[in-house]
């Protein structure tokens, strides 16, 4: 579980983020949604550690990553894996050397056990016969599966994942969700998801915290959006056509059901 | 009045200018201190250090040493043209080329070359990797990213450059022969002669410790603006030629201060 307690951060004289309070639990598909420039970013970036908040605790179960030492922060970190927005592939490392690399920096196992446990990460995501390619040689959507991977290599308790579907199309994106999702619960991790799509949102938001303007503006999951009667959260989940549809029939449903 | 207001402007720019060069200063400080680490695997650290050798060190032989030998040549040229006196002997001709090269050229403006070469290389490939997540990627993972990336350069550059000026300093005064032997400006004999005479072997080490130091601003220099390149594309060009402007700016000022400390 990771809980973020009174977290202040800014930049220069602007406030980047007011006072979040979170939890995101272990086993759960955890959002972090919000407009672009809402703060999000910044908050998993404080989560992970490549931010210092200015207030504020985040504890990575009981243990506060703010006051840690170089030491304990060095072990946190092998128990974090990260799918960054850009997937943050080694561009000079082949798929199965990247996947491998996390291995190499600090598994004592041998030679063989690494390649063994990298080649068992690509098969989980689906991705056999890239072995050799380089990043720039394989899809968009391929290099988001290696970073996968590569996240999950070191068995890690805590997945953090920045808008793994950005630059993706739909059915890609879904399968991205669909995969983070049951690693999450076959490994019981806790994950963090930071996105801004839609179908995400409504496909794994099982915890979804909502900030606004650096501001923790409503908490839930998937079910409680649709009856939510925060207007910010409204305005912003059901921007389009599509999805104010798509609420007026669900709780044309809910109403029935009643 | 506010006290900061009065003050004239070309006041307020050197300030700025002060605390700007002081905090990138300290910035290149505290990056080297966590750079000059001991790594924490060695045979990563080994893997890495046998690439950037290779492509810092052996991929710049080739213009090492067509760069050195017509710099030889032309120094051949210029000297022969510019020594007519009669009280000078024609082997100064082949004194001073190899002097030249040995002092200066192969050495220092090897350097500045390599500054060129090598040191915008470094800057755009560590700042693609910054403005790419790459090293935000090493940082989560819990490497010391700058010690991953940074030490195996500036080992490999420190090891490797003394080679290349070694390799640029035959070169060049092979270049000053190939003259010799093809025109009739000097005999080959008298520019043999002049190679061989007043050979000072501290000016090989000379060249060979002003290299070290040259060596080390490249590889950290370019690092450093790399490391902290922030933004896109853009921003990795300019990183780069930052990179280049310091670091030739550095390289002519420790070449005035080495040459102070080393030849008096």
């Amino acid at each position: 579980m990771i809980e973020v307690k009174h977290l202040f951060k800014s930049f220069e004289t602007k406030d980047v983020l007011k006072d979040i309070n979170a939890v995101f639990e272990s086993g759960k598909t955890n959002l972090v949604i919000g407009q672009s420039g809402s703060g999000k970013t910044v908050l998993v970036k404080c989560i992970v550690g490549l931010e210092t908040p200015e207030q504020g605790a985040v504890l990575y179960n009981d243990r506060n990553l703010l006051s840690m030492r170089a030491k304990e922060l060095k072990h946190l970190r092998s128990e974090i894996g990260m799918i960054f927005q850009g997937s943050a592939l080694f561009d000079s490392l082949t798929v199965l050397e990247n996947v491998m690399f996390p291995l190499n920096m600090f598994d004592r196992g041998t030679y063989a056990s690494r390649l063994d446990r990298a080649r068992f990460c690509l098969e989980r995501v689906n991705l056999k016969g890239a072995d050799n390619l380089y990043p720039s040689e394989i899809s968009g959507g391929m290099q988001k599966r290696v970073a996968i991977a590569r996240a999950i290599s070191l068995n890690p308790k805590y997945l953090i994942c920045d808008e793994p579907n950005s630059g993706l199309d739909p059915k890609t994106s879904l399968l991205i969700d669909e995969l983070i999702s049951d690693i999450t619960k076959e490994y019981n991790i806790t994950t963090i998801i930071n996105t801004h799509d839609m179908n995400s949102v409504m496909g794994i938001g099982e915890n979804i915290v909502f900030v606004n303007k650096g501001i923790l503006e409503w908490t839930g999951n998937k079910e409680g959006i649709f009856t939510s009667s925060n207007q910010i959260l409204n305005d912003f989940v059901f921007a389009s056509d599509l999805f104010r549809k798509v609420k007026a029939a669900e709780l044309t449903n809910h109403q029935n059901e009643g | 009045m506010n006290r900061k207001n009065s003050l004239p402007l070309y006041l307020l720019y050197s300030n700025f200018m002060i605390k700007h060069s002081l905090q990138r200063f300290g910035e290149y400080v505290l990056l080297m201190a966590r750079a000059l680490t001991i790594p924490d695997r060695w045979t990563a650290f080994f893997r890495q250090l046998f690439k950037e050798m290779a492509k810092l060190g052996i991929d710049s032989i080739g213009i090492v040493l067509m760069i050195s030998l017509f710099t030889g040549a032309v120094l051949c040229i210029q000297m022969t043209l510019n020594i007519s006196s009669p009280f000078i002997p024609s082997y100064a001709v082949g004194m001073s080329t190899r002097d030249t090269l040995l002092l200066e050229f192969s050495s220092t403006i090897m350097c500045l070359i390599l500054a060129g070469k090598v040191g915008s290389n470094i800057a755009s490939e560590i700042g693609t990797m910054r403005v790419t997540e790459q090293i935000d990627a090493l940082e989560i993972m819990g490497v010391n990213s700058a010690n991953y990336l940074i030490l195996p350069k500036i080992i490999a550059l420190v090891v490797f450059v003394p080679v290349l000026v070694i390799f640029s300093i035959f070169s060049g005064i092979i270049g000053g022969y190939i003259v010799a032997s093809m025109t009739d400006m000097i005999s080959v004999a008298k520019f043999e002669y002049g190679v061989q005479s007043y050979f000072n072997e501290f000016y090989v080490w000379y060249g060979i410790y002003k290299s070290f130091v040259f060596a080390f601003i490249i590889s950290s220099v370019a690092s450093y603006f790399g490391y902290y390149a922030r933004g896109g594309a853009l921003e990795v060009g300019k990183a780069s030629t930052n990179s280049v402007v310091a670091s030739s700016v550095l390289i002519l000022l420790f070449d005035v201060i080495l040459t102070k400390l080393l030849l008096q």
